[in-house]
């Protein structure tokens, strides 16, 4: 066949042309998977390296008096004594008597400026767990200002960034250095304070716990609704117009920019119903209201996978249909529902964007008691320290940020190991 | 009585009743020779009866709760009709406001007009009322339900039925939360941007080139009125979303398509995963990202180049934007890319198309209404995006096509617009609402439009 | 172990059907004018063999038949003359398989070439979602065989003709090929393939989705191919093989137990195992 064979050599000349626009697109593949790939490493490198110091702090050690007449106080029962006391003398008076022989004024501010303005405070709080130190002398480690604190990691890292110290601090700390007087240790108020204008005093604990009470609601509000909602559509629902218009609006919900629900919120729950600002009860609410159409899909997919025939066999025993969803149905869709409601969780406790519009990203120092104490959560936290103009809050956000996402590795990898240890194919 | 205390009572009736319920039908049951002879298990009357006993009940109080305040507010802002009397909705506010606090004992009551103090002394007492009355309707209506309840339960007595039938109501209302929730963002950002375009014309705010929402705090105050022209927004958005879906695109749909056809099952399997970490990063940590790594970087980059890149400029919030985009559309193009059945590139690869060649040409074809679909999801994510813009990109309404400009966008003025205090009523406020409502027509539109192609898409193949 | 050699004596546990290791092939398995050749070909997938050690020819503008039980392997026979097995993960060919004399495993050889030589059918119809011109123009457009719009054109009407299709859809070439019935679909599959011109044409049960009256006239159709094709084709019908087929090739469990001109296989077949599945008593 003639025309066959210049078929033939058609192809082969085309050949080298068409493997390298394959191996071109190969490449091109490969290059997107590994950009992706990279976007995440570069993201994880980048924080870590930013956060990893937060977790240890810089404290110098003095020799504390505690002399009741710097102090201003005599009897430590006395709450009028205790409000006028001038705690912070006494970290004074220690780094006076470290380094003796500073007389100017600037001098002074320097030097009180190498410790937190708090450390007169954790002072108190020793003193009043252990009040027989009241006029004795004590070795402490005390909290760093946090111009300090960045200037010693940094200089300890070799890249001394000096920029907000004076000429005589960094010779303090050289020397303070060099008599092992001062030193990182493990930074404990990070995880047991609230937020503060201090970055060395301000700690995630109180918008860990405003988190736990958000999600909580969040959990007890739009798991049963939504699992009731998705055995509803998927059960007893019978197909017509309003089960249809029910189905588009949960779809439709599910893609709406959360801020949206910001503004829903603020409409709505505070504006109209009242509901005070900034509270977990209205920040549990909006997520409800956002994180509903996730669980909805979810346990809808969940119930779906339950077989027909384990239903019919129910049914064919004479169960009811409420008993056959409750004895089997839920039952073996359960895990899978599950696995939806940890994801759902998961979205909700690193939302962040409709909190900010009800009122959740005010300045909050006290650690939440309640469901209808002021709050934020983490995420915010994170928005309103990466906001903040000190140097030493980079550190603390990435800080905050790792802390957030251990908790999402932990809640998606729950949801992987759940699915994959409980969820049964059929 | 506080609510959640009214709320423990009701439930704990409700067990109560349940036992009551259940106890009575056991007791029928005995003398005619087991369970059996009645129409529905014991338990069903136990519901029967908790069912009566709390959910009356519980529906009274959600009406309560929801109409106490603007009640009390209501009946004492009428007794107040002298000189304090409030003439708009701003004064009004701030009197309630007045009224509560001194009623709550937030503020002192020295030096008060009397005429507020009285009001305070008559909020208080109405309060206290409303207290004790709903206490004692809710008492009365759940020990009725209880008795009517219990009192019904009898042999034939079908409570099977009646607690089911119940049930699935309760069930149904679970699932109109959705559309509740879409009437209530309906309703509340159309209702304010309705109060917004009553000030300013919405062919201005839709139209108008210039956007700066500062007004004057006091009427005779010189300078701007404020300009609320969205149209430097909607380009701001525009801009940050395309440079996002320049990123995103590429990236997520050829990752897609190597994963999906010549990845081996087993780099699948981490790369898949790996890539969709960054779906579940939160955007909080995209911003954070965007705005302390990325856009200086750009900024530093532009520089050696002799480029001026602004450090709020749309490259590094489109771009991180995009980051997070990409396993967004990389899972969607896998879905649609797996879907198109396995004959397709049989056919395809049994003509002598080499790999790409098939996929160019059938499977992208085959798969196009899916992928456009996933695109424009994620378009519609991007234009709503709010934490990563509001970090890293600008708050300045600029006009400019330049990425490396510095632009903001609708949700950055939503956000900007409406934390910090303000009068709830001022165009300023409203303008957000005015903002939500576009955002929420677009992300709509493009959603149902995408929705709907996927269904048609679903639909050939299956 | 008992190995048998013999190729003419029957083997002697017949009555349990089960064939004995290295079974060898009865009948004629080889020509002198072979466009294919396969020697020892062995497939597996993954740990599990699917072909064991076939022996075969086929000839220039033969119609040839693979029949057996499903499950038999005569698809994975047919899928590795193209190396359509290569798409199929931890498929595994070994052995030698050539047209005419060039050895289609070669790590050299490129599939795409071989492909545009060796075409393929498959068992359900699976036009492109693409117009009915563009998916006869597909084959002749990625291999650059058309220098001109002309050129397609009558390309893809010869294709068309020849697959006995363009009276029925020459008013409708830009329509969708999905919208065509299935025989008509499967004849534009079959359209689709000659449009390269390719010297052997596979067939995996072309007709299996059919009704009987596309049925025939693919049967019809590829009749009509014999002439400038080498066709093979796998059918699950005996029918259908006897009447389109010279030869007819008997798989059982993966092994080729019978090659012999299609009338001797369904007069007398020389194995037992053949007469057995003729006969209907299993299948």
């Amino acid at each position: 066949m003639n025309n066959s064979m210049t078929n033939l050599e058609k192809i082969r000349k085309s050949l080298s042309r068409r493997n390298r626009a394959e191996g071109l697109f190969r490449w091109a593949g490969r290059v997107a998977i590994f950009l992706g790939l990279m976007a995440v490493v570069v993201l994880f490198v980048d924080i870590i390296g930013k956060g990893h110091g937060a977790f240890r702090i810089a404290y110098i050690e003095l020799d504390i008096d505690y002399d009741p007449e710097k102090i201003g106080i005599e009897n430590l029962s006395d709450p009028q004594q205790l409000a006028g006391a001038d705690w912070q003398a006494l970290p004074k008076a220690a780094l006076n008597k470290q380094f003796p022989g500073i007389t100017s004024r600037g001098d002074k501010r320097s030097l009180y400026g190498l410790i937190s303005n708090g450390a007169g405070y954790d002072l108190k709080d020793r003193l009043m767990a252990n009040p027989l130190l009241l006029g004795d002398q004590e070795r402490v480690w005390i909290l760093t200002d946090d111009d300090i604190d960045t200037y010693y990691k940094s200089w300890l890292a070799g890249e001394p960034y000096a920029a907000r110290l004076s000429d005589k601090q960094v010779e303090w700390i050289a020397e303070l250095h060099e008599h092992g007087k001062i030193r990182l240790q493990f930074n404990a108020n990070f995880f047991t304070r609230g937020d503060s204008r201090e970055p060395e005093q301000a700690g995630i604990r109180g918008a860990l716990v405003g988190s736990l009470f958000t999600l909580a609601l969040t959990l007890i509000f739009s798991f049963p609704v939504g699992v009731a909602a998705a055995i509803y559509l998927e059960e007893f629902a019978p197909k017509n117009g309003w089960t249809d218009f029910i189905e588009v609006n949960i779809n439709n919900l599910a893609a709406v920019p959360s801020i949206i629900f910001g503004l829903l919120g603020l409409a709505i729950f505070i504006n109209f119903f009242h509901v005070p600002r900034s509270v977990p009860i209205v920040g549990g609410l909006v997520l409800t209201l956002m994180t509903l159409p996730t669980i909805i899909i979810s346990s809808r997919a969940a119930i779906k996978s339950v077989p027909p025939s384990i239903r019919e066999a129910a049914l064919g025993m004479g169960a009811s249909k409420y008993q056959m969803v409750l004895h089997h149905v839920l039952p073996l869709a359960m895990p899978g529902m599950l696995t939806g409601a940890i994801i759902g969780m998961a979205q909700a406790l690193g939302e962040s964007a409709p909190l900010l519009m009800i009122g959740m990203v005010a300045f909050i120092v006290d650690i939440p008691g309640g469901f209808s104490d002021p709050a934020t959560v983490l995420p915010v936290q994170i928005f309103l320290w990466a906001d903040s103009p000190e140097r030493a809050f980079i550190e603390k956000t990435s800080a905050a940020i790792m802390v957030l996402l251990s908790f999402l590795i932990v809640m998606n990898a729950s949801a992987v190991w759940l699915r994959k240890r409980l969820e049964r194919r059929w | 009585m506080a609510v959640t205390n009214i709320l423990i009572l009701v439930f704990g009736l409700g067990v109560f009743a349940f036992y009551l319920g259940r106890a009575r039908s056991l007791a029928i049951a005995k003398p005619l020779g087991g369970i059996r002879y009645l129409h529905s298990l014991p338990s069903y009357y136990g519901f029967h009866s908790a069912l009566w006993c709390a959910l009356p009940a519980l529906l009274l109080l959600a009406l309560w709760v929801v109409f106490d305040d603007p009640l009390i507010n209501s009946i004492v802002a009428d007794s107040v009709t002298g000189s304090q009397a409030a003439g708009d909705t701003a004064s009004y506010n701030l009197l309630m406001n007045k009224i509560s606090n001194v009623s709550a004992g937030i503020l002192p009551r020295d030096g008060r007009d009397p005429e507020i103090l009285a009001a305070a002394d008559l909020m208080t007492r109405l309060q206290t009322l409303s207290r004790w009355a709903l206490t004692a309707l809710i008492l009365t209506l759940s020990i009725t339900g209880l008795a009517w309840g219990w009192s019904r339960t009898s042999q034939v007595f079908r409570a099977r039925q009646v607690v089911e039938n119940v049930v699935e109501k309760l069930l149904l209302g679970c699932a109109c939360v959705a559309i509740l929730t879409t009437l209530g963002i309906v309703l509340s950002v159309l209702f304010e941007s309705i109060q917004f375009f009553r000030s300013v014309p919405i062919f201005d705010f839709v139209f108008g080139l210039e956007w700066s929402p500062q007004t004057a705090i006091r009427e005779d105050q010189v300078g701007s009125s404020g300009s609320f022209g969205a149209v430097p927004l909607f380009v701001g958005t525009l801009l940050v979303s395309a440079v996002a879906m320049f990123v995103a695109v590429p990236v997520g749909l050829m990752s897609a398509i190597y994963l999906a056809e010549y990845a081996s099952k087993a780099t699948r399997s981490y790369a898949k995963p790996a890539l969709e970490i960054l779906a579940g990063i939160p955007t909080v940590v995209y911003g954070f990202f965007a705005a302390l790594t990325v856009a200086p970087f750009l900024r530093d980059l532009g520089e050696s180049f002799g480029l001026s890149v602004s450090s709020e400029s749309a490259l590094a919030a489109g771009g991180v934007m995009g980051v997070m985009i990409i396993p967004f559309i990389s899972s969607l193009a896998d879905d649609v890319i797996t879907a198109v059945p396995q004959s397709m590139r049989d056919g395809s690869l049994a003509m002598g198309a080499t790999k790409s060649e098939t996929v160019r040409k059938v499977i992208i074809p085959a798969a196009l209404p899916g992928i456009v679909s996933g695109i424009m999801l994620a378009i519609s994510r991007a234009i709503g995006e709010t934490m990563i813009v509001v970090m890293a990109a600008g708050m300045a309404a600029n006009l400019t096509a330049n990425p490396m400009e510095s632009v903001t966008t609708v949700t950055v003025q939503i956000v900007t617009l409406l934390t910090g205090d303000q009068e709830f009523d001022s165009p300023k406020t409203l303008a957000a609402f005015a903002l939500g409502l576009m955002l929420f027509t677009v992300t709509l539109l493009l959603n149902i439009f995408a929705l709907q192609i996927v269904k048609k898409y679903r639909e050939q193949y299956e | 172990m008992n190995v048998k050699r013999e190729t003419t004596a029957k083997p002697a546990v017949m009555d349990t059907l089960e064939i004995s290791e290295h079974q060898a092939t009865v009948g004629h398995c080889f020509s002198d004018n072979a466009k294919m050749t396969m020697r020892n070909v062995n497939v597996f997938y993954g740990e599990k063999q699917a072909i064991f050690d076939v022996n075969v020819d086929i000839a220039k503008n033969e119609v040839i038949a693979m029949i057996g039980p499903s499950g038999c392997g005569k698809s994975t026979f047919l899928r590795s003359l193209n190396r359509m097995n290569d798409t199929v993960e931890g498929c595994r060919v070994e052995g030698d398989v050539r047209m005419d004399g060039e050895d289609l495993y070669a790590p050299k050889l490129d599939v795409v070439e071989l492909r545009a030589r060796v075409g393929m059918v498959f068992q359900k119809p699976n036009p492109f979602p693409k117009t009915i011109y563009d998916n006869v123009a597909y084959g002749p457009k990625i291999h650059g065989l058309a220098d001109t719009r002309v050129d397609l054109d009558e390309i893809v009407e010869n294709s068309l003709r020849k697959a006995s299709l363009w009276e029925e859809v020459k008013e409708r070439l830009h329509q969708s090929g999905t919208g065509l019935s299935g025989g008509q679909q499967q004849r534009l599959c079959i359209a689709r393939a000659i449009a390269v011109s390719p010297e052997v044409i596979l067939m995996d049960e072309p007709c299996s989705a059919l009704d009987p009256i596309a049925t025939a006239k693919i049967e019809e159709l590829i009749e009509e191919l014999s002439e400038n094709f080498t066709i093979a084709i796998v059918t699950h019908s005996m029918q259908q093989a006897a009447r389109v087929s010279h030869r007819t090739a008997y798989f059982h469990l993966g092994r080729l137990i019978e090659v012999n001109p299609t009338e001797q296989v369904f007069t007398m077949p020389e194995h037992d195992l053949t007469e057995a599945y003729i006969t209907g008593r299993f299948g």
